[in-house]
């Protein structure tokens, strides 16, 4: 399916890799909760398109969705609840260098956009794509792997009334 | 395409050993376990290109039992907090003589 456009295709694999890479080396070293909680999302969106580019397109939607849509919303609410954030480092603007760095990639991804919009779009995707591409996974995950999803909703229903038991009792004690 | 991602993933998983490794805050810890299981996900869906859509259907499972995992450590964390004033874990030392 890739065949028509090799290297642009390898080229935004290998970028959104090292930005991948890059991110979480930025996210390690940070000392607020709330960039390393921003960084480690730059993260995944990076990964959603590595595996959209993987051929797993609902495993990318589901890494948006899922990831950096509820789990890094819960850990940044959580850093806001116990109050860890340094309004310094959260709220200010950034220093020059960093917004000019900042106004050239907009300038790059602008120009990138109008060189793609000149041109005329080619066959990228065939239109057998989203038919082979998701429906053997809810085939998968329905016939062969049934009784794993099912003990999934008891893992999750579990985990929500630990979650509300456990932090619940710190308001009582 | 296969070799790079389990490249990247390899990558990923040392960060995240490292955060794991050198960082005390509890919260930072847990977004590094997070970081772990994304560089194992990618592994999973790289390999499904060579054995099948099994892959991908582990790596659901996979961020499923992540969210749970995620709600009852936050919990946990908070209940920590609350009861410490801290979530240094350099501070808790219940359990050292």
């Amino acid at each position: 399916m890739h065949t028509d456009l090799p290297l642009l295709f390898t080229f935004h694999f290998y970028l959104f890799g090292v930005l991948a890479v890059a991110s979480a080396l930025l996210f390690v070293t940070r000392k607020s909760p709330v960039s390393a909680a921003l960084w480690l999302v730059n993260v995944m969106f990076c990964l959603a398109a590595e595996y959209v580019m993987l051929d797993a397109h609902f495993v990318g939607v589901v890494q948006i969705l899922v990831y950096a849509g509820a789990i890094m919303v819960v850990f940044v609410f959580v850093v806001m609840l116990l109050n860890l954030g340094h309004p310094s480092e959260t709220s200010d603007f950034r220093s020059k260098g960093t917004r000019l760095a900042a106004g050239a990639v907009a300038l790059l991804l602008a120009a990138e956009v109008l060189t793609l919009m000149r041109q005329p779009w080619p066959q990228l995707a065939s239109p057998d794509v989203p038919d082979n591409v998701v429906r053997p996974v809810a085939q998968t995950l329905f016939t062969e792997y049934l009784l794993a999803f099912e003990v999934t909703s008891v893992l999750l229903l579990v985990a929500i009334i630990g979650a509300v038991t456990l932090a619940k009792r710190g308001t009582q004690g | 395409m296969i070799g790079p991602a389990l490249f990247f993933s390899a990558c990923l998983f040392a960060i995240g050993v490292m955060g794991v490794l050198t960082r005390r805050n509890a919260l930072i810890l847990f977004m590094c376990v997070e970081l772990m299981l994304n560089a194992v996900n990618l592994s999973f869906v790289a390999l499904s290109k060579l054995h099948g859509v099994g892959g991908q259907v582990f790596v659901i499972f996979v961020m499923t039992v992540a969210a749970a995992e995620a709600a009852v450590g936050l919990a946990i964390v908070i209940a920590v907090f609350r009861h410490f004033r801290t979530v240094d874990l350099g501070a808790l030392r219940l359990l050292r003589g």
